[in-house]
């Protein structure tokens, strides 16, 4: 069922959770919601759940207002952060409840409800497990249950909130795996929410990344990787280096280095910007091959496995950044800590800040820089 | 996930120490007081000990005592759920006054509420008055003893049952309302469930409580043999008449009624609470 959002506001006492938020998900996605603690993902998971009403806006599935339904009517599986089993009820009663509990005319009989718990318990990968309590299984374990039971009563969409927040490093990837494979099984809409960016990426056709109340970006897991837009959704994916320095006549300096950029519509006069590029566009060399180098000196190196990542200071600017290459280039290059390097700044983007308003532009201008 | 011992290593020694003040304390203040109870009952003949109590006086109370605490303890365990319900959910000026009176009849000497109860609801009273309208008599009848019964039984349920509550969480009812779950349907099988151990301690101990009271139930009941006499009362009519031999024949016979009455609650509470035990 695809899930439509439409200029959604929702505050609580004193403070403003969502500021019209709008967001489509078209049917059968696996769509993530993506950002720090706070910036209203799991109130959006409420509200289009139904567990939380909004002051203004509208819901829509499959384009047929859903604002004021009963949550009990929407037809959507929740699966919650602490999976909210019952712990008094075995596994069978637990994935059982949706279909146990309903009225008499749609109840299906014992048997339909036993086969279909049984197929649910070998869908999770659970079978055998049926007559255990919540109490007595691993937290994967339980998470899968909570799946299961949401699952059990056909829903037309899914909602995950942080569905592999509370799980270990190992059983986490595994279940996004199953996840995955599942969604790719069932075709169902999943929305899920997580502050973890490498999550979203991983699993996630479409990422919805938010801050403060606000969509900031929605686009592929590419889309958001390689072209953000803005600032926030920059850092918020992955680890960033930031440059300070001044924009005048489509150029921007920084320390000793100089990048010709597209800012063709700022016109006259100066701004600071500020530059953003991935740790792994640094490029390092022993050697200035062309102008465009500049030296660093070697702080740290951290050995994190197949790739190492190194704090360096520039001479010219004494600014700090983070450096990261392949452990074979490392070897390659035979580093130490305290030497000076030369490096190259790869694919800088660029944003504006705090463009005076006499300047009509956003306050953020991304722009792809190079030399 | 079991326990290979009963002992719990942990930071802080001292099993035996505490173990052994346990035995003691119980000791001292349960096991022997109780014992010598039997040692002064079993110096009666056997046919004695039967005659005391197959009295029908004796039965009678016995029947009336049980009866009315079965019955009160029942009342608590309803509203006590409803009055803790309120008190851990809500919000509301007042909270704390409501709360404070809750513990009253534990803080109040017995006598005093029961001769409250007995003005408030005697024919003439506040309350009786409107109940002698539709012919129903309070004070002085057994109705009169499970009101007070009631009454000093009230916070068990309460206090047993509100730090359940409390540490509720709240996204089990979320979870039953988007699996569909009606609310009658989200109450009895979800949150219900979950309270039956905190409210069967609460309805044992009201139980047990009710069987015992003396102060608040003889000046509401009447007393009146074979009617509304309970079981406490006849045993101080008898160490009064210096029956002594009598009065502890059917104080033992309580003693192991209420003992075996524990017992069974006590099995039905770990029944419930398997899916705790089981962690």
């Amino acid at each position: 069922m695809s899930i439509e959002v439409v200029n959604i506001t929702k505050s609580y006492k004193n403070f403003t959770a969502l500021h019209n938020v709008s967001l489509q998900i078209p049917e059968g996605e696996l769509v993530a919601l993506l950002g720090p603690s706070g910036s209203g993902k799991t109130t959006l998971l409420r509200l289009i759940a139904g567990l939380e009403q909004p002051e203004e806006g509208a819901i829509l599935f499959h384009g047929e207002d859903n604002t004021n339904r009963d949550v009990r009517e929407r037809q959507g599986g929740v699966v919650f952060q602490h999976y909210a089993l019952f712990r008094h009820m075995t596994i069978f009663d637990n994935i059982a409840f949706g279909l146990a509990v309903r009225n008499r005319k749609t109840r299906p009989t014992k048997q339909e409800i036993k086969e279909r718990v049984h197929s649910l318990l070998r869908l999770v990968q659970l079978d055998g497990l049926a007559h255990r309590y919540p109490s007595q299984l691993s937290g994967g374990q339980r998470q899968r249950v909570a799946l299961a039971r949401a699952l059990a009563v056909e829903p037309k969409f899914l909602l995950l909130d942080e569905p592999f927040g509370a799980l270990d490093t190992k059983v986490r990837q595994e279940l996004r795996r199953w996840l995955r494979h599942l969604h790719e099984k069932l075709g169902l809409t999943i929305l899920f929410v997580t502050h973890d960016q490498e999550e979203a990426m991983e699993l996630a056709d479409q990422v919805v990344v938010m801050n403060e109340g606000r969509v900031e970006q929605v686009g592929s897991p590419e889309e958001i990787y390689n072209h953000p837009a803005n600032p926030f959704v920059y850092s918020f994916l992955g680890r960033v280096n930031l440059f300070r320095g001044r924009v005048r006549d489509g150029k921007v300096r920084l320390g000793e280095a100089e990048f010709d950029t597209e800012w063709e519509n700022l016109r006259g006069g100066e701004w600071p910007a500020v530059g953003y590029m991935r740790p792994h566009d640094v490029e390092i060399a022993l050697a200035a091959q062309d102008s465009k180098f500049v030296q660093a000196q070697i702080q740290h190196i951290s050995l994190l496995g197949p790739i190492i990542r190194l704090d360096l200071k520039r001479l010219d600017t004494g600014e700090l950044f983070e450096a990261e290459l392949t452990r074979q280039r490392f070897c390659e290059l035979d580093l130490q800590e305290k030497s000076t390097v030369f490096v190259k700044l790869n694919n800088l983007a660029f944003y504006v800040e705090d463009a005076e308003e006499k300047v009509p532009l956003p306050t953020f201008i991304p722009i792809q820089a190079s030399f | 996930m079991k326990r290979k011992t009963s002992r719990i290593s942990g930071f802080l020694p001292g099993f035996g120490l505490t173990m052994g003040y346990t035995i003691i304390y119980l000791s001292l203040l349960v096991l022997i007081p109780l014992s010598v109870l039997f040692l002064k009952a079993s110096t009666m003949s056997w046919e004695a000990f039967i005659g005391t109590i197959l009295d029908e006086r004796v039965l009678s109370s016995i029947r009336v005592s049980v009866v009315t605490s079965f019955f009160a303890a029942c009342m608590n365990a309803v509203f006590g759920v409803l009055v803790a319900w309120v008190l851990a959910r809500y919000q509301f000026v007042g909270k704390r006054f409501i709360d404070g009176i809750v513990d009253l009849p534990f803080a109040l000497p017995t006598a005093v509420g029961g001769i409250a109860l007995t003005s408030i609801y005697a024919e003439n009273g506040w309350i009786g008055q409107f109940a002698a309208e539709w012919g129903i008599k309070i004070a002085y009848t057994p109705l009169g003893i499970w009101v007070a019964l009631t009454f000093i039984g009230l916070p068990f349920v309460v206090r047993t049952v509100q730090p359940v509550l409390q540490d509720w969480d709240l996204q089990m009812e979320e979870a039953a309302a988007t699996l569909g779950a009606t609310r009658w349907n989200t109450f009895f099988r979800v949150i219900l469930p979950h309270l039956m151990p905190a409210v069967l301690t609460g309805f044992a101990l009201a139980f047990a409580r009710a069987l015992g009271e003396y102060g608040s139930v003889v000046f509401i009941s009447g007393n009146m043999p074979h009617k509304t006499e309970i079981v406490p009362l006849l045993i101080m009519t008898k160490l009064e008449q210096f029956d002594y031999t009598g009065a502890t024949a059917i104080a033992t016979v309580m003693l192991v009624a209420s003992f075996v009455m524990l017992l069974i609650i006590n099995y039905l509470q770990w029944r419930i609470n398997k899916f705790d035990a089981a962690r």
